[in-house]
């Protein structure tokens, strides 16, 4: 990869080692993937942020960047934005030591300018202004970044969240992988035999997806309505983004109605049979002690849909919602907040369902939820059962 | 150096040499499963339970959570990282990891297979953790060397 002369010196540490650290991530990821330049990119959301994964070298890591960044006068070049945290800040957390902890990484991130009020998000393109089609963007939350590609006509890579921090300090990233217009033409075509009706079945075939493609993916749908930028197909949207970042690598889906010609080279079905066997393999129990909403947080018309589909009921177990902090006092204003505690729900902003502390299998055995990245992660992770059924299957059965 | 058998070209991309006994693995890894100790935490994984700590770590490329990268430097701070990762493509999230915990890391592409093969083919399980195959990755010079 070619390096400017201002890029150099900074690499050689001319701009303190917080900098040089930042420019030898995007050398060495540019060096993976055959980039030649590094190009400015608009905006860095940026992971790394919960206290429960990243731990105590994280934090370390994080403080000393920041430290040093402060030490040369180094800050973000972009907007920078940042992923959930472990827990909600207004509702407290009991345990002393991860809030300090917590605290810490939070400081860290302001120290080098990134946005912390109303951030905490892990979907910054319903929270904040989304810059131009075609601009380059540093997304590294996987549900984010697929969303930025595929529904927004960004431009971006499934990010880390090392690279991401380093293009939020350097304002750049490598000119690799989808940032590149031949990538972003599909590879991989999954025929969608199977109809999706709701977020579930579009969170199973991006499972399923996920598995078998990379780069960028196209779907033929019976109808291309159901995936989308509003209403209904934006939620399935979500889920599909969610689900394909979490089994695989590919961070962008096209969508073909049964009409268009489609020139992937591979092909491959998707049944019935194939959602049922990803269905098995998240989902091993009947039902579960906690109901969990989010992953991703959801957003004001998702809340506006549990409000309405509650329907003055109540849960008849503990029901938790995990939303963004924005997203939250826009729906404490119109009334969906009040609605769902009312049916008593509890809502939770600044964090979200995956790798919160605040689901452990010592108080929980199993959960009922509608995400697939959610399952994924509460298995694998919080080592609890899972029971997987879309938002209208568990009101209908767990409201009265 | 004399005494490998087999050598594979490779590309560098970060910088190192090591030797060590190989951990192989066919699938690719979310690198958010592996602990500060190590060890790969995976239920759906072969390697579940395994530990990557002085192994040379071989796996297609990183997959699922941005997060894993932070996971495979707190294995390095705890002294419980792998001397050197091979991959088939090298990624962002295992490029970045690897940049900031100085762990040699290379790529080998088409020859991925023939590797994973010749890791397996000396003793029957090349997933065989310490008593895999010994390999040397020398990501400074693009090469691999298999076979003590």
């Amino acid at each position: 990869m070619q390096l400017s002369r201002e890029e150099e010196d900074a690499l050689d540490g001319k701009h303190g080692e917080a900098m040089a650290t930042a420019y030898r991530i995007l050398l060495a990821i540019g060096n993976a993937m055959d980039a030649d330049r590094l190009v400015p990119v608009r905006w860095a959301h940026i992971s790394g942020v919960n206290y429960n994964t990243i731990g105590d070298a994280g934090l370390a890591f994080l403080e000393e960047m920041s430290r040093d960044a402060e030490a040369n006068n180094t800050r973000v070049r972009v907007m920078s934005t940042l992923n959930p945290m472990g827990y909600d800040p207004v509702k407290g957390y009991h345990d002393e030591r991860f809030v300090e902890r917590q605290e810490r990484i939070r400081r860290a991130y302001e120290r080098m300018g990134v946005v912390v009020v109303g951030s905490y998000t892990c979907i910054p393109y319903e929270v904040f202004p989304i810059p131009a089609r075609g601009e380059h963007v540093c997304f590294a939350e996987s549900n984010a970044a697929i969303y930025a590609n595929s529904i927004l006509g960004l431009v971006t890579n499934k990010e880390s969240a090392l690279s991401a921090l380093a293009s939020a300090l350097t304002g750049k990233a490598p000119y690799s992988g989808l940032r590149i217009e031949e990538a972003r033409r599909p590879s991989t075509m999954v025929d969608v035999k199977h109809e999706v009706k709701d977020e579930l079945d579009a969170a199973l075939l991006g499972y399923f997806a996920g598995r078998i493609g990379e780069q960028c993916i196209s779907f033929r749908l019976r109808s291309s309505s159901y995936l989308g930028r509003d209403g209904t197909a934006r939620i399935n949207a979500k889920a599909l983004c969610s689900a394909l970042g979490t089994s695989g690598s590919a961070g962008m889906f096209m969508v073909y109605d049964a009409l268009h010609l489609d020139q992937a080279r591979n092909r491959v079905e998707y049944t019935e049979m194939d959602a049922r066997m990803v269905r098995e393999e998240l989902s091993d129990e009947e039902g579960g002690d906690v109901i969990v909403f989010g992953s991703p947080q959801l957003g004001l018309y998702e809340l506006s849909m549990l409000a309405e589909m509650i329907g003055g009921r109540r849960f008849r177990k503990r029901c938790m919602v995990f939303c963004a902090r924005r997203v939250y006092e826009e729906a404490r204003r119109i009334g969906y907040i009040d609605a769902i505690e009312h049916a008593g729900g509890e809502v939770y902003s600044d964090c979200c369902s995956c790798l919160t502390p605040l689901i452990s299998r010592n108080d929980v055995d199993s959960v009922i939820t509608n995400s697939v990245k959610a399952a994924y992660y509460l298995r694998n992770w919080n080592r609890v059962g899972v029971c997987l059924k879309s938002m209208r299957e568990i009101v209908r059965d767990e409201c009265i | 150096m004399n005494a490998f058998r087999y050598s594979i070209p490779c590309k560098g991309i970060v910088k190192g040499y090591a030797e060590g006994h190989a951990l192989v693995s066919r699938e690719p890894i979310n690198l958010l499963s592996i602990d500060a100790q190590g060890r790969i935490n995976d239920s759906t994984h072969t390697l579940n339970g395994r530990s990557v700590s002085g192994t040379i770590l071989v796996f297609p490329n990183a997959v699922g959570s941005s997060v894993g990268a932070y996971r495979l430097y707190a294995a390095k701070v705890n002294g419980n990282a792998p001397r050197a990762v091979v991959c088939a493509r090298a990624d962002i999230i295992t490029a970045s990891a690897c940049a900031i915990s100085n762990i040699p890391l290379v790529e080998c592409n088409e020859h991925y297979g023939r590797l994973i093969e010749l890791c397996s083919k000396d003793n029957g399980y090349g997933d065989g953790g310490d008593d895999g195959v010994v390999i040397a990755v020398d990501a400074t010079n693009a090469l691999i060397t298999i076979g003590k």
